[in-house]
């Protein structure tokens, strides 16, 4: 099992890969659906006999599932805390699914694009994740399998009030959608906050790359909607791509002014992050993440292009991309088969890093 | 740190949420933090706060009955229910009906599902189901008094049961 994990690690997450509509801004797309089984108690009713049950019908009707094709699946107590972690980091499981293994579990899709926790909040998460801004595509994905899903097992639906999850948050649709953005230019020109106070006045709710606490770092934040009853998912899905249409227009136009009026110093920032990543011989993950945002801003307005050395491949994006997963603590110590101490991760994650970008130790 | 609502007080009120590690804060003065109190919760749908929220979803029957009521499936009381914030069973949405109707509506702003439902093959014809939707929407729409949504979704229904009959005579 283990080294099927291990594989993961040589694959690129389609998500990744730096592609789809509007992807010098926006990362990633997530849909996620909360569905429970009928007749079975939820998470905080649950017996260790109940929470079996869950994991074999889940099971059962995932390998069924057509989208699913030959999944990879997981139960977390057979991994140990670095390959959960992993898991994390790449956007497969939550932390809270990673915190308490027992009878929980995960079912990984091709290119890591579906997962399905078992036995998390609610007997099933389900995921779709792909790169750049692509709500639409991801909910006709998300709705195929959840049909799918739902002729193998019943889920617990009312009429009135849709499908019934544990949390009265999630109860209705069950749909969240988070989309992963990069928004470097509002911070720089201290908009930000602006941006974020309409969002949240809008229904939605912005918060950091892994959701831990709300100061994103590395400008990176993920939008999603709160509101999961009274509008069909086609309505969700509308209503954050047509909010977020503005939030990129105005990351644009911020984009430009900085290009306009600041260019040298913008290029300057830009630049002076890549040499402090080339060179450098240790790096925090926070220290990392503020400099790949400037080296990805500097790949989104062509800046690192025009100005890579002649014969040097130009750095893209993906590139870019894999370094802010691949810097993660437990991606480190899985490339390294070794578990490392904090202050042993921050140098090979410098090593890493200079490595990637093309300098030899 | 000034005052998320009003802008002028001093924030002393902070609210943090912290669900499957999604951190949201709101930062209050006193004033807007009593005044806003509900509204503040429900617009952030913070569940960890539910348990306080479900102070508002009273109803006409006695504080203790409600308290006591137990989930015939699972046995979780309203009152577990107060304290951890989440259901216990499908069953739970049932026993609780009437004063979740009101959390969901305060968290939501609806308490009607207008998405999809499991099993596709039994689904009704398309236009029946328009039909339906679109009532629900009106009922929505009266109910958060955007009337001119509510003229609107009443002539298309108006329209669409015009189309139905029209269908059925020329069918005759």
């Amino acid at each position: 099992m283990a080294k099927e994990l291990d594989d993961l690690l040589k694959q690129t997450s389609e998500w990744l890969r730096g592609v789809g509509p509007v992807s010098e801004i926006v990362m990633s797309s997530r849909l996620r659906l909360a569905r429970n089984f009928d007749k079975l108690p939820f998470a905080t009713r649950s017996t260790k006999v109940s929470q079996a049950e869950v994991l074999r019908i889940a099971k059962e009707g995932i390998l069924q599932a057509p989208s699913m094709g030959t999944p990879l699946i997981f139960e977390m107590a057979e991994l140990d805390e670095v390959d959960r972690l992993f898991l994390v980091e790449r956007h497969l499981i939550s932390r809270e699914h990673a915190s308490r293994p027992d009878h929980r579990a995960v079912a990984i899709g091709k290119g890591e694009v579906i997962s399905i926790m078992i036995n998390e909040e609610d007997h099933l998460r389900v995921q779709v994740m792909q790169s750049g801004l692509n709500l639409h595509e991801a909910w006709t994905l998300i709705d195929t399998l959840d049909d799918e899903l739902s002729e193998a097992v019943p889920f617990a639906y009312s009429t009135d009030w849709g499908y019934l999850t544990c949390c009265l948050t999630n109860t209705g649709t069950g749909l969240r959608a988070s989309v992963m953005v990069h928004l470097p230019a509002l911070v720089i020109t201290k908009q930000i906050n602006k941006v974020l106070h309409a969002i949240t006045k809008l229904g939605l709710t912005a918060r950091g790359l892994y959701g831990e606490g709300t100061e994103a770092s590395g400008n990176f934040f993920q939008i999603s909607n709160q509101v999961s009853l009274g509008r069909t998912e086609e309505e969700l899905v509308e209503n954050i791509e047509r909010i977020l249409k503005q939030v990129i227009g105005h990351e644009q136009s911020a984009r430009e002014g900085l290009l306009a009026h600041n260019r040298v110093q913008l290029e300057d920032r830009i630049w002076r992050a890549y040499g402090i990543l080339r060179h450098a011989q240790t790096m925090s993950s926070n220290e990392t993440l503020d400099l790949l945002s400037a080296l990805r801003l500097g790949v989104d307005l062509g800046i690192m292009t025009n100005g890579s050395a002649p014969g040097r491949t130009p750095l893209d994006r993906s590139t870019v991309n894999e370094l802010l997963i691949f810097s993660q603590p437990a991606h480190l110590q899985k490339v390294e088969g070794a578990k490392l101490s904090a202050q042993e991760r921050d140098t090979k994650r410098a090593a890493l890093i200079r490595q990637r970008l093309g300098v030899r130790d | 740190m000034v005052c998320d609502a009003c802008k002028q007080q001093q924030a002393t009120v902070h609210l943090t949420e912290i669900v499957n590690d999604e951190m949201t804060e709101l930062h209050l003065c006193e004033a807007c933090a009593n005044q806003k109190g509900a509204q503040v919760e429900s617009h952030f749908g913070l569940s960890d706060l539910l348990g306080g929220l479900a102070e508002v979803g009273k109803t006409q029957e006695p504080e203790e009955e409600v308290a006591a009521k137990a989930c015939p499936s699972c046995g979780m009381t309203y009152e577990d229910f107060r304290k951890v914030g989440r259901l216990g069973c499908a069953e739970c949405y049932t026993t609780f009906k009437r004063n979740l109707a009101t959390l969901l509506k305060r968290i939501h702003g609806s308490p009607h599902h207008l998405g999809k439902s499991p099993g596709r093959l039994v689904k009704p014809p398309k236009a029946k189901l328009e039909l339906t939707e679109l009532k629900k929407r009106l009922e929505r729409a009266i109910e958060m008094e955007e009337f001119e949504e509510a003229a609107h979704l009443r002539d298309q229904i108006r329209e669409l049961e015009h189309q139905d009959r029209t269908k059925k005579k020329s069918g005759e």
